[in-house]
């Protein structure tokens, strides 16, 4: 017999008798933060994004530009990842500031390139307040997993239109067939008598701004 | 993990050993506290939590009901995404394949994410004996591995260590392993952490084959998922050309949306955060991934088949039983001989290592072995080190409680003697009821322990206080009553019991009877936060 039917033996001979363990739950147990305003639902997200010690501002449409520009100044980035599809007036205001610094994935970047850039620029996927996560998925204006992960720093930007309340709605709306990277503040250890510190493998500063 | 629970004596003389061992303790009781405190935070913040923990059961147990169908089910979507999946009946077939898988990759090192189902199986040490390094990326599984150690915390394997320990183990042991720690290395945590970011970053670049475990895998749509905190888990997980994850067939959840649940309770419950900084997806093979998914038994369909203790495959690991232990806190990790330490462990262990040889040995044949074997690693893994020596030889650092003083070098732990830890076992606790109040699986514990004390050999003189104790168990308010009354009558209680029920406490010490039980402080103080 190959493992494969042992194996499904076993669980048939164990639960065979068992009583039945029906579901009977009501699905999608809504977030304990819904059903509040937009406004306050990216207000909560700003603050639960802050709590875990990244950076983050909040822009009116027209400031995402300014914002970007002086967080790349502040860091001193000289070289910076964009990945394709990022929003034009986002990407823009990357190549207005870096020039030939600001670096395409195609043809893909090896990772002792990506360990040698300053940072990444990207949108995400979906933005959920409760927790204050960022979900990427891969999509346009997020590129491969590799490329948030390997440099030491990422600016991410989120649409307000992107955050939901909570951990339900962000499940319901996202893809599984992509490959999904759940991001919630900078990497972190609390390995070393339970002292947090950030950054660890991932990067170890995360600027987040969120555009109205 | 490079050291292995061989040799390990009962329960009782581990934690004997440990309670004495004063950095142990404080370090346990420093973080068990903290974690406590944390948790109980953010579960407040959730008006829903008692839903969704009751969600959190009817989800499992439907799944287990019904484990065949949705095997198949995961079998079918993990395929159909291009990853190839592999049934392992017991632990020496998971580390065949493993073995197999890599060596057809024609590389000879991995690297791996914390995942206690491949320590649970050896997988390092059986890799180890074919030629194939395993090293470890998780900060405290690295501290664990250079220091030729032990974990003693699901969550934080490191505990029993301190800063200086970390930072004595780093200058001694990076060097063998890779690059080499800063001459100048302090003991402040960050400097530490920076230490492992560059130890391990070029590990990271150029290896090409990562072993993982999973917290969840998806059977409607075949995707695995990973919780973690540090990133050497997305490191693992996206930039090697080969991903093999070994999971025990108890982590499948029916569909997609399920997750909305344990996505909210594993993080509040496991680390006391809303969310952990990273969780990774995937279904099949991801961005030009070969993937492997080793499907695992070893024990668990024969868990599966006991009526009360099949509620121990709901559990997610989250750590939040040991948090509120009071003999964990103070017999530590070590002393239940098992990578499940703490009250899961104590009902884990012992039901999963019963299982004993697979009744029929899988195809390719092979010694069958203990469905946990207390794995020969030392010999093999001291190979496998880069210019490693022994375990003997690093002197245990000051007062620690020395894991590798109990190995036995070059065997696996005598049948015996795991018989008699496992016998133990389901005594390692003072049946408080917390471990059952904190899982977001509502694990009834207590009631497992009992059911397994009833089943395990033991003095007839046990057997009817145990009894006894079913009887007050059955009824929370009897709990609830005998607790308060043997606080008021602990000034009595001896050292020894008399008459036949000595020999029970010849080996065991009869626990401190706090003053106030644990329910009566979890009521009065709101779980701590009052
Ligand atoms: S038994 Fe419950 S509380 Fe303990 S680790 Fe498992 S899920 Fe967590």
């Amino acid at each position: 017999m190959s493992s494969r039917d042992l194996i499904l033996s076993r669980v048939r001979t164990a639960v065979a008798g068992a009583p039945d363990a029906p579901r009977t739950r009501p699905r999608a147990v809504p977030a304990a933060t819904g059903g509040q305003t937009a406004e306050r639902t990216v207000e909560l997200f700003a603050e639960r994004v802050a709590d875990y010690r990244a950076v983050v501002h909040v822009a009116a449409p027209g400031e995402a530009a300014g914002v970007i520009t002086a967080a790349l100044a502040r860091r001193a980035a000289e070289r910076v990842v964009v990945p394709e599809g990022l929003p034009k007036e986002w990407a823009h205001a990357v190549r207005a500031h870096l020039g030939g610094g600001a670096v395409g994935d195609d043809p893909p970047l090896s990772a002792a390139d990506l360990d040698a850039v300053c940072g990444v620029v990207t949108g995400c996927a979906v933005g959920i307040a409760e927790t204050g996560t960022i979900v990427l998925d891969t999509g346009p204006g997020q590129g491969r997993r590799a490329l948030t992960l390997v440099p030491d720093y990422h600016l991410c930007l989120v649409r307000a239109g992107q955050i939901v309340p909570g951990v339900p709605e962000a499940v319901a709306a996202l893809d599984p067939v992509r490959p999904l990277t759940w991001i919630s503040g900078p990497s972190a250890t609390s390995d070393i008598e339970l002292n947090r510190v950030e950054g660890v493998h991932g990067p170890r500063t995360l600027e987040v701004v969120v555009v109205r | 993990m490079s050291a292995a629970f061989l040799g390990m004596p009962a329960f009782p003389r581990n934690a004997a050993r440990a309670v004495g061992d004063s950095q142990l303790r404080f370090n346990l009781r420093k973080a068990t506290r903290t974690i406590r405190g944390r948790r109980a935070a953010v579960v407040g913040e959730l008006p829903d939590w008692e839903e969704l923990r009751a969600a959190g059961k009817e989800i499992k147990d439907h799944t287990l009901r019904h484990l065949d169908r949705y095997l198949l089910q995961m079998e079918e979507a993990v395929t159909r995404a291009g990853g190839r999946v592999h049934w392992a009946a017991d632990a020496d077939e998971a580390n065949r394949i493993v073995a197999g898988l890599v060596e057809a990759t024609g590389e000879t090192g991995v690297v791996k994410v914390k995942s206690m189902a491949t320590q649970e199986i050896g997988l390092n040490e059986a890799l180890a004996a074919r030629g194939i390094t395993a090293y470890e990326t998780d900060l405290a599984e690295l501290i664990v591995q250079l220091g030729d150690d032990l974990p003693s915390h699901i969550l934080v394997p490191a505990i029993h260590r301190n800063r200086s320990e970390i930072r004595e183990i780093f200058r001694e042991k990076m060097g063998e392993w890779g690059r080499a720690a800063p001459e100048d290395l302090t003991d402040e945590p960050r400097a530490l952490a920076e230490a492992a970011r560059l130890h391990l970053r070029e590990r990271f670049l150029s290896t090409k084959v990562a072993v993982s475990g999973a917290n969840f895998m998806i059977a409607e749509t075949g995707t695995l998922v990973v919780l973690e905190s540090e990133g050497n888990g997305r490191m693992c997980l996206t930039l090697p050309d080969t991903l093999i994850s070994v999971v025990g067939i108890e982590k499948l959840l029916p569909t997609w949306q399920d997750l909305e649940v344990f996505l909210q309770v594993l993080p509040r419950s496991s680390t006391g955060e809303r969310m952990n900084p990273y969780t990774s997806t995937w279904t099949g093979a991801s961005e030009g991934q070969e993937f492997h998914l080793v499907l695992l038994d070893n024990g668990r369909t024969t868990v599966l088949a006991d009526e009360v203790g099949r509620q121990a495959l709901r559990c997610i690991r989250c750590s939040a039983c040991l948090n509120v232990c009071p003999v964990y806190e103070r017999a530590g990790g070590h002393a239940y001989g098992s990578v499940y330490p703490g009250p899961i462990g104590a009902i884990l262990t012992p039901q999963l290592r019963g299982a004993g040889p697979a009744p029929s040995s899988p195809p390719g044949g092979g010694a069958p072995a203990p469905a946990i074997p207390a794995p020969s690693g030392r010999p093999a893994s001291a190979t496998a080190v880069p210019g490693g020596r022994p375990a003997s030889a690093i002197p245990a650092p000051s007062g620690r409680m020395p894991a590798s003083a109990t190995a036995v070098p070059g065997g696996r732990m005598p049948a015996s003697a795991t018989a008699e830890l496992d016998a133990s076992l389901p005594y390692a606790s003072s049946l408080c009821g917390a471990c059952y109040e904190v899982c977001p699986v509502a694990i009834d514990i207590p009631e497992v322990l009992v059911h397994l004390r009833a089943k395990a050999p033991h003095p007839r003189a046990e057997r009817l206080a145990m009894r006894a104790a079913g009887w007050v168990l059955d009824r929370p308010v009897r709990l609830a009553r005998a607790q308060r009354l043997s606080g008021r009558l602990r000034r009595f209680v001896p050292r020894r019991l008399p008459g036949p029920a000595a020999a029970w406490t010849d080996t065991r010490d009869i626990p401190d009877i706090p003053a106030e039980s644990f329910r009566d402080w979890w009521n009065r103080t709101d779980g701590g936060t009052r």
